[in-house]
């Protein structure tokens, strides 16, 4: 499974959005289609568990979580370190 | 310029701080738990110091150091006390040691150079105050200065020498003369090289075992331009005291960082396994944070206190000064000790391991000497005497 969609399936168990993650384009507010900042722990913890990854933080801001690209790239700027 | 050149470029005396602590607080890391197990000096860390001119970085500018402020220091004492206990401590007695000797040379001219030397060699001070005999009490000798022309022979029984065997430089507390009173005392500089150390006690403590205390029997041979012209009276009220209750409790908040991100690590995994509920431990936690906070405070306060003050003699040895840094002593020792059983209350069996990455073992155990080095009972004694007299704050 690609990253965006470990982070769709994510949405779709956590995220409490009035729609269906597959049906979010990845620029799409996430926090405008439903996700309260309560679920967007959930899908912090829920994401560093299925991706193995801890976010540090200074990534733990409102705009890290607001799309799906924007927690995308935070993923992948921590992968990134590592390698 | 290759990364690893600019980054051996900063880990150097001069060099940004931050970036040396952390790199002393790595290689303490890496040895902290062998340093542990085996209750031997943690050298490799020292040696990390050392070589990163943090060792003479409290010497000031025109003496050849850095200046470093106290507010510095404790920085990297915390830095230290979170990777390993016993290196912090190190640091913070060793610094404690610099100032007391650089703060108060009057116009001694071999001190100076001597101090040049601390700056230019890094140059590892350890000390000894206490003896046995007296009680305890460090404002009190029995040994004292046997002076003879310009030579200068000192035979003191110590208790405890912390890394003496392991120091370039003992300050070494005594009377003036035979003939002086067990409070007039002055403090002897002196060289590792001239001085006989016969060890009379070992050191196989609960925590702390890096520290290397042993106790000895302390036989010195110096020169009279070796006794610091200041009276030990001043030293220990405006230099010794402040100092070096300041760095130990930048230690212990160090200590009390590292548990607690051991406790946050530990409540985080549970999360992750049950996500949407609240994990048990979740609230101490807060508590924790709490109190941490409140230390980080203590730390700010008092060493941000010293550096405004750090010239100003009546403030600096103004009865409620001394109690303040009595009570910092107290507050935050206890402090530790209660904010590392949290957090083994919250990671539970896991942290009561000595292995597993949430072991809160040796940082358990070294907290527990807070309390006890310099007993908080006998300063709380002194303190009872000092608001008898203290007029007002």
């Amino acid at each position: 499974m690609s990253t965006e969609e470990i982070i769709r399936e994510v949405l779709d168990t956590h995220a409490k959005l009035r729609v269906a993650a597959s049906s979010v384009a990845p620029d799409d507010d996430l926090y405008a289609a439903g996700m309260t900042s309560h679920a967007s722990v959930n899908v912090m913890l829920a994401i560093e568990d299925a991706l193995g990854v801890e976010f540090p933080d200074e990534l733990l801001t409102k705009n890290t979580f607001c799309s799906i690209s924007g927690i995308e790239a935070a993923v992948n700027s921590l992968t990134e370190v590592r390698a | 310029m290759t990364v690893t050149e600019v980054i051996q470029d900063q880990l150097v005396a001069g060099g940004p701080v931050a970036a040396r602590a952390a790199f002393a607080a790595d290689v303490a890391a890496r040895f902290a738990a062998e340093v542990d197990a085996d209750a031997r000096f943690p050298v490799e860390a020292v040696t990390a110091l050392r070589s990163t001119g943090l060792l003479g970085a409290s010497v000031p500018v025109e003496l050849g150091g850095e200046g470093l402020t106290l507010t510095e220091l404790a920085h990297v004492a915390s830095v230290l006390g979170a990777a390993c206990s016993s290196t912090g401590m190190v640091f913070a007695m060793h610094h404690s040691q610099v100032l007391s000797l650089t703060r108060h040379l009057a116009d001694s001219a071999p001190l100076a150079e001597l101090v040049r030397r601390i700056a230019g060699e890094q140059l590892l001070l350890a000390s000894a105050t206490t003896e046995i005999g007296i009680g305890g009490d460090v404002r009190s000798s029995t040994c004292f200065v046997d002076l003879r022309g310009d030579e200068v022979t000192l035979v003191k029984n110590a208790p405890v020498i912390s890394y003496g065997s392991e120091a370039d430089l003992i300050l070494v507390t005594a009377r003036r003369t035979a003939d002086s009173l067990p409070g007039d005392q002055v403090l002897l500089v002196c060289d590792r090289e001239r001085t006989l150390l016969e060890a009379t006690g070992t050191w196989d403590t609960m925590g702390l075992r890096g520290t290397s205390s042993f106790g000895y029997q302390l036989s010195a041979t110096t020169t009279s331009d070796r006794i610091v012209p200041e009276p030990y009276e001043a030293i220990s009220s405006e230099t010794m005291l402040p100092v070096s209750h300041t760095l130990w409790a930048a230690v212990w908040l160090g200590m009390s960082r590292a548990a607690v991100d051991t406790a946050r690590r530990y409540i985080r995994a549970a999360a992750r396994r049950s996500i949407g509920s609240i994990p048990q431990g979740a609230n101490t936690l807060v508590g924790l944070i709490a109190e941490l906070e409140g230390l980080e405070s203590l730390v700010a306060s008092a060493s941000s206190r010293f550096d405004a003050i750090q010239d100003d003699r009546d403030a600096l040895g103004a009865v409620g000064f001394t109690l303040s840094m009595n009570n910092l002593k107290v507050t935050s020792s206890t402090l530790v000790a209660t904010i590392v059983a949290g957090a083994l209350n919250i990671t539970g069996i896991s942290g009561f391991r000595n292995d597993g990455q949430y072991s809160v073992a040796r940082v358990f155990r070294d907290a527990q000497g807070a309390a006890l080095m310099v007993h908080n009972d006998r300063i709380t004694a002194n303190s009872a005497q000092l608001i008898l007299v203290q007029k007002g704050s």
